[in-house]
């Protein structure tokens, strides 16, 4: 047994208390110090926590960002999200490999650095990016490639690399990030200035009934786009069982085209520290977890950072704010590149050091959640808002907004437009309006969303966006007249294909068959009765599928099959009698006719 | 006297007893709703979904749903039907199972539900993935090429068997069921008399040497369809 391997091993364990729980920081800190989790790490780990070694490797395999193959020091993560490939990546990924002289999955032959894509990592609006280790370079060129390529060959160290510091907090000491906020727009709400602080001495002037009152009266909706009411969620919490309870803080946001939680955390964390405290406070909770995307990894140090300053100033601790018996703290939970984990039981599964597997429901988090206990899981930008409606009441903050759907939505707009970036808006806004406030001309679609969402149509501009109409997580890409949709929503399914996890039939198997069948139309083979079996197939996966992934996933094809129909129809073969041929009948004889030397004497 | 629930199912008014769940308060009643990674003993895992019944008009699977007062559960109605044979299909191609040649025919669950919904041949294309088989144990076999990915032999392993000798590993369509080694089920401390040998529905564990003790013909569901156990409570009944 590798003796240096073993020390590691129990040394990380023992910084985690052993605790089978915490096996997700064990795995991702294993895999930064040695490259990957070993077979040997595993055995290692299961004996050290008490685990079966199977467990370890079930968490391992689930992870993209986690491997049981050693990798390079050096990870290069290109982005190969719809929007990066609208602006070039393409291109970025070929001059990435002609220049380390490997393809996408390998790693050099010195073993230093590794090559990979990566779905969307949150940059869309500074398209192309990537992640090299924990750091994140963006606005990608082949030339930029190539310099970070010999950069790299100089010294492995990613942070060396010379870059242009980008605006706010992305240039903060802990940090130093070539990222840029690109706050295009700020509203009344999570963009104007407050006073730090304000919101948490209000809340702890009431009673914690009084708090979820209040929050129920500003009518507040999720922001993470399924817009369950907030004050309901908190309700249910308080009113359940169990000494202990847990406030969660959903930041993996890996709906791809959306990046706005990832400037709110840079800029807006203060905002929302104080809405956890607050929540904790209104549910009887004195813990809190921020789970924070594998790919945002290069705020993390900022972040414990400011949660130290926090606790310096008597607002996370012992006694917040001098309030007797209210102790409450927030810790970070890193998660290691899983799309599903933003579903709020697959994210309690990965807090618990579990598969990214979404949980049966009921029992709901919010009765039987992290660990068991009653768990409030909200989104950054709800628990921001929070804040604001603790500081200002609720009556200010219905007063924004339309009458059914109260506040501002921040909105993360990227794609063909002049001007991509994060816009506060009130909700209500006019999808015509927004298109000229982000300057996109000449827009073909839009996706409003993410993928999870739908694609709309330019005879669909005049519609809103709120919970009534299309509602949305915040996540807007526009796609230009020049854009070859299907190829798009064919890009869109890989995503789901790559990013499901496998729990339940028909996500696990359903997409895999929609794509097949939507690249047998765009390859032109496609047949008038394929139109129908999509539709047929996509409800299906919507109707049985266990968790909002499946029972999304479909969307990309049946909101163009809906509103984009021309576009199949225009590409399925014309009948020539009343057959419709399933197969190619020529390339089915092409094997035997090579076989038989000759050509088939009937076709 | 404990609390009873009233509800209906196609119609039907059921009471059950509270904190059941649909599967179990549907059993009791003689009504069969088709059903594969469930059984009896076990947690319900609520993978396939061929039991997903419409609950107040909302899809949920009935193996993990409680019974609730007054609701209305529809569950063979032809869209439910319908998206059943979906799902069954989708085991199928997503396998390579040979029913003619399987030891496991006539006592399959996935042939029988197969049956059961009218499915002669899946109408989604195989996808013939390449699945590997594991006989390094003396008394068990594993065959992935007919996993369904049930979770069955993960829990009776874990909660029965107290041993963990399952689980899955990868996502996805790389999902599989990995054993508690670095590869071979004989590395394991697993042993035939486990209650994990015995619960696969498909022929994915099979104990060595007994495949044709029973032959083909006079097996579990060559005589009636699945389900019948349970519909002969119904009959007895009435």
């Amino acid at each position: 047994m590798d003796n240096k391997l073993e020390q590691a091993v129990k040394q990380i364990c023992d910084e985690c208390g052993n605790d089978r729980t915490r096996i997700m920081d064990i795995v991702i800190a294993l895999q930064k110090s040695q490259g990957c989790v070993s077979s040997q790490a595993m055995d290692l780990i299961a004996k050290q926590v008490n685990a079966h070694r199977v467990e370890v490797e079930g968490v391992v395999s689930f992870y993209a960002f986690l491997s049981k193959d050693p990798k390079g020091k050096v990870v290069i993560r290109v982005c190969t999200d719809v929007v990066d490939r609208m602006k070039g990546v393409n291109e970025v990924g070929q001059a990435f490999q002609a220049e380390l002289g490997i393809g996408l999955g390998e790693t050099t032959e010195d073993g230093n650095i590794t090559l990979e894509h990566t779905p969307c990592i949150g940059m869309c609006d500074q398209a192309p990016a990537a992640l090299i280790n924990d750091e994140v370079f963006t606005n990608l060129s082949e030339d930029k490639a190539k310099a970070i390529v010999q950069a790299l060959k100089k010294d492995a160290d990613p942070k060396k690399i010379s870059i242009e510091l980008g605006d706010g907090n992305n240039a903060n000491e802990l940090v130093k990030s070539e990222v840029k906020n690109n706050i295009c727009k700020k509203g009344e709400i999570i963009f104007a200035d407050n006073e730090s602080g304000a919101g948490l001495k209000k809340a702890l002037e009431l009673a914690p009934a009084d708090v979820i009152k209040e929050i129920k009266e500003s009518k507040l909706r999720g922001r993470g786009g399924a817009g369950f009411p907030t004050g309901l969620k908190w309700d249910f919490a308080s009113k359940a069982e169990g000494d202990q309870k847990y406030v969660l803080c959903n930041a993996d946001e890996g709906e791809p085209g959306t990046f706005k939680d990832r400037v709110l955390l840079t800029e807006r964390y203060d905002l929302l520290f104080e809405g956890m405290t607050i929540t904790g406070y209104a549910i009887g909770a004195n813990a809190g977890v921020i789970y924070l995307r594998g790919e945002y990894a290069y705020l993390r140090a900022f972040l414990e950072n400011k949660l130290v300053e926090r606790r310096d100033k008597n607002l996370l601790g012992k006694n917040v704010l001098g309030k007797d018996g209210f102790d409450f703290d927030i810790r970070i939970q890193m998660g290691a590149g899983a799309y599903v984990c933003g579903e709020e039981t697959a994210l309690i599964s990965s807090c618990e050091g579990m598969r990214g597997d979404p949980k049966n429901r009921p029992p709901f988090p919010a009765q039987k959640g992290y660990l068991g206990c009653p768990t409030v899981v909200n989104n950054v930008e709800t628990l921001s808002i929070v804040t604001r409606i603790m500081e200002k009441g609720a009556a200010w903050f219905t007063g924004i907004g339309t009458e059914a759907s109260a506040g501002t939505k921040i909105l993360s707009i990227s794609g063909d437009c002049e001007a991509p970036g994060v816009y506060e808006f009130p909700i209500g806004i006019k999808i015509e309006d927004l298109l000229k406030e982000v300057k996109a001309e000449n827009a073909q679609a839009v996706l409003i969303g993410g993928p999870a969402g739908q694609i709309i149509s330019a005879t669909e501009f005049n519609r809103y966006i709120c919970f009534d109409d299309l509602a949305t997580g915040g996540a807007i890409v526009i796609f230009g007249a020049q854009r070859n949709i299907l190829e798009i929503v064919n890009e869109y399914m890989d995503f789901f294909i790559e990013e499901n996890c496998g729990y339940c039939t028909p996500c696990r198997v359903g997409n895999v068959l929609l794509k097949q069948r939507l690249e047998k139309i765009i390859s032109g083979k496609g047949e008038k009765a394929d139109l129908d079996y999509l539709q047929d197939l996509g409800d299906s996966v919507i109707l049985t599928s266990r968790c909002g992934l499946g029972q999304t996933s479909p969307n990309p094809i049946l909101t163009t099959l809906k509103n984009f129909r021309s576009l199949y129809e225009g590409l399925i073969k014309v009948e020539k009698d009343i057959m419709e041929p399933t197969f190619d009948v020529k390339a089915a004889l092409n094997d035997a006719e090579t076989v038989a030397e000759r050509q088939s004497v009937i076709y | 006297m404990e609390k009873t629930v009233k509800f209906t199912i196609d119609g039907v008014e059921i009471t059950a007893k509270a904190g059941q769940t649909i599967m179990q308060a549907a059993d009791e009643a003689g009504i069969y709703i088709p059903r594969l990674c469930y059984m009896n003993e076990l947690k319900p895992h609520g993978s396939c979904r061929v039991c997903t019944v419409m609950v107040n008009g909302n899809p949920q699977a009935a193996c993990t749903q409680p019974v609730a007062e007054g609701t209305v559960v529809k569950s063979e109605t032809e869209k439910i039907q319908a998206s059943r044979r979906d799902i069954v299909d989708m085991l199928f191609v997503e396998g390579n199972h040979f029913c003619m040649v399987c030891e496991k025919s006539g006592n399959c669950e996935l042939q029988a539900m197969a049956y059961r919904l009218g499915i002669c041949a899946p109408k989604y294309p195989y996808l013939f993935p390449k699945l590997d088989v594991d006989g390094s144990h003396p008394d068990i076999f594993i065959d992935r090429n007919r996993c369904i990915l049930c979770g069955r032999c993960v829990e009776a392993s874990q909660d029965i068997d107290g041993k963990g000798v399952f689980e899955f590993v990868g996502r996805g369509q790389e999902k599989r069921v990995a054993v508690n080694a670095e590869a071979k089920l004989a590395d394991t401390n697993m042993e035939v008399t486990d209650k994990a040998a015995d619960v696969c529905p498909v022929g994915a564990i099979i104990k060595k040497r007994v495949g044709f003790a029973v032959p083909v013909g006079e097996r579990l569901y060559d005589k009636e369809p699945i389900g019948s156990d349970i519909e002969r409570k119904k009959n007895g009944k009435t």
